[in-house]
């Protein structure tokens, strides 16, 4: 077969990739307190102690709270900044666009200290309201990134054909580009869900007292004796995670497929 | 065609005015406001309105700040070397040999676990590498070992490898788009003028491939420099890098201007350190143009 040493290789690779996540459901699934080999026995009461969790349970419904509403914000600022960018000519396009991209590269300790000093010098109380702020800021280039992609397999004379027929800019957009981009707009969604679900940085600088998931996990590590029950959270958010991307990557494809381009591959 | 232009940008301006609006007001206003900071004197608690450099002098004199500063780069530049030599087979894997139509499937295989939460990816890494971690106890199962191995976890070593791991895919992607874009009939025109498959190989695709590897590096070195998690878990707050020391000094010290200073510092590093890569690199970045 062709390129067999390099097939190897990279088969090596990814298994090296998902060689911890792996361990995830196997220690969550075993009855010993520490997390070592020899494997002790099959057991779920780590998922119950974890479903039973007051504090767990509050972690979780701002961390879906928190998705939810980033998502939302970033996909709608996304919208915008990849339908400008697509469709029309403007003074400063690039540097304004970089801007727009550039939470992709700063570190996310910057961007998180900053702000914080920011809210705390202006006296605004923190909780889940200033994370979705720092949230919907490092998802949009993502959605932006996604959006473009849609946006940018539009044919142009769809949109016109809608003016000719006397369509006004509102009502072709929303019953002609709208439906074509939707799925890019679905795909949009459900990945910032999952980059601020997983959030940590700036959860842990901006949540005040309020919990997330990834913060509730860092202050539990500190206990040996919680360690199982956060191989279950773990197990599960992975889970979630790896079904809301394959979601997320159906409707990409979908999308692209709708309107008959090439599948470049891949999500960025 | 002068007012449709000039329509045309006033709409773009329009739309783009949101998202424009938000990353000035959530990113780059804060950002302005740390530089500002760092030009002012710290009082105890409060923030002076003074001018003054006394927190940069501090910061570039410090031994410590300089030795956790050259640690970072270290780290940085270690787990970049590493996380794109060992992406680079594996994007060209994705290029030249696997078939079209599995290509998608390749790409999402590889990218998602960066999408599973990075906080607990660096905690397994810890699980895995702990005195009576996965390893050690693997291997003492195994009756490889009767001590456990104590090599393994809070030195940097173990650092460049959860940092390597976390940021494997940033790697893949940039030097697989840069390898997909290179016209095939160059590699063969290549092979048709003589060049064996690895002169082929060294003189027409890695030069192509260069603005990938470039953009790969830039993209792991930047985050990683700045990476909190690791030196905190797996370092065990021991070997601190830059984004704990940041921390501290604006957090547990409360010494916002010299945090400023430290965080506007590092930045500034970071850039020019880029910018020195970018400019090593020019000769390769301006094939394309």
């Amino acid at each position: 077969m062709k390129g067999g040493g390099l097939r190897a290789y990279a088969i090596c690779y990814l298994l090296f990739l998902y060689a911890p996540i792996v361990l995830l459901p196997i220690f969550a699934f075993n009855s010993g307190t520490i997390i070592a080999f020899p494997l002790k026995g099959f057991t779920t009461q780590w998922f119950l102690q974890m479903f039973e969790n007051a504090s767990m349970r509050r972690a979780l419904g701002n961390s879906l709270t928190i998705a939810v509403c980033s998502s939302i914000f970033a996909t709608c600022l996304g919208v915008f900044a990849a339908r400008a960018s697509t469709r029309f000519e403007f003074p400063a396009k690039g540097p304004i666009m970089g801007l727009i991209m550039l939470p992709l590269v700063l570190p996310e300790i910057i961007v998180s200290i900053s702000l914080l000093v920011v809210l705390l010098s202006l006296g605004v109380q923190l909780n889940i309201l200033t994370v979705i702020l720092g949230h919907t800021l490092i998802c949009m280039p993502y959605a932006t990134v996604i959006l473009t992609t849609a946006f940018n397999s539009l044919d142009r004379s769809l949109e016109e054909a809608a003016y000719d027929l006397g369509e006004t800019k509102w009502s072709a957009f929303r019953l002609v580009i709208l439906p074509l981009v939707m799925p890019g707009i679905i795909s949009s969604l459900l990945m910032s869900f999952t980059i601020s679900l997983d959030e940590f940085i700036i959860a842990f600088f901006l949540a005040g007292n309020e919990p997330t998931l990834p913060t509730y996990i860092y202050s539990q590590l500190r206990f040996p004796k919680q360690i199982p029950m956060i191989m279950a959270l773990g197990t599960v958010l992975v889970l979630m995670s790896i079904i809301l991307l394959t979601i997320a990557e159906y409707f990409r494809r979908r999308g692209i497929a709708k309107t008959g381009a090439k599948d470049t591959g891949g999500f960025l | 065609m002068a007012s449709g232009n000039r329509s045309q940008s006033a709409q773009g301006l329009t739309l783009i005015a949101p998202p424009l609006g938000y990353a000035l007001l959530v990113m780059a206003a804060p950002l302005l406001t740390i530089l500002a900071y760092s030009f002012l004197k710290d009082g105890y608690l409060t923030v002076i309105r003074e001018f003054t450099l006394d927190n940069y002098r501090a910061v570039w004199t410090d031994p410590i700040v300089r030795t956790v500063m050259l640690r970072s780069l270290g780290v940085a530049a270690l787990v970049t070397l590493v996380t794109v030599v060992l992406a680079f087979p594996v994007a060209y894997f994705l290029s030249f040999v696997v078939s079209p139509s599995k290509k998608s499937m390749w790409l999402f295989l590889i990218t998602i676990p960066f999408w599973t939460s990075y906080l607990i990816r660096v905690f397994l890494w810890k699980v895995i590498l702990g005195y009576n971690g996965v390893v050690n106890s693997g291997l003492k199962t195994l009756g490889i070992i009767e001590q456990p191995l104590s090599f393994l976890l809070y030195n940097i070593n173990s650092m460049v490898i959860t940092l390597a791991h976390a940021y494997a895919p940033f790697a893949i992607l940039p030097i697989f788009i840069a390898l997909e874009k290179i016209d095939r009939s160059l590699l063969e025109a290549g092979r048709d003028l003589g060049e064996s498959r690895a002169m082929t190989f060294w003189r027409v695709t890695l030069p192509l491939a260069m603005p990938g590897v470039v953009a790969a590096s830039l993209i792991v070195f930047i985050p990683t420099i700045g990476d909190y998690v690791t030196p905190a878990l797996i370092g065990g707050g021991k070997i601190p890098m830059i984004a704990n020391l940041i921390q501290s000094q604006m957090l547990d010290l409360d010494n916002r201007p010299l945090g400023s200073a430290l965080a506007v510092t590092a930045m500034l590093i970071v850039a020019v350190f880029s910018l020195i890569f970018v400019a090593m690199n020019r000769r390769f970045l301006k094939v394309r143009q």
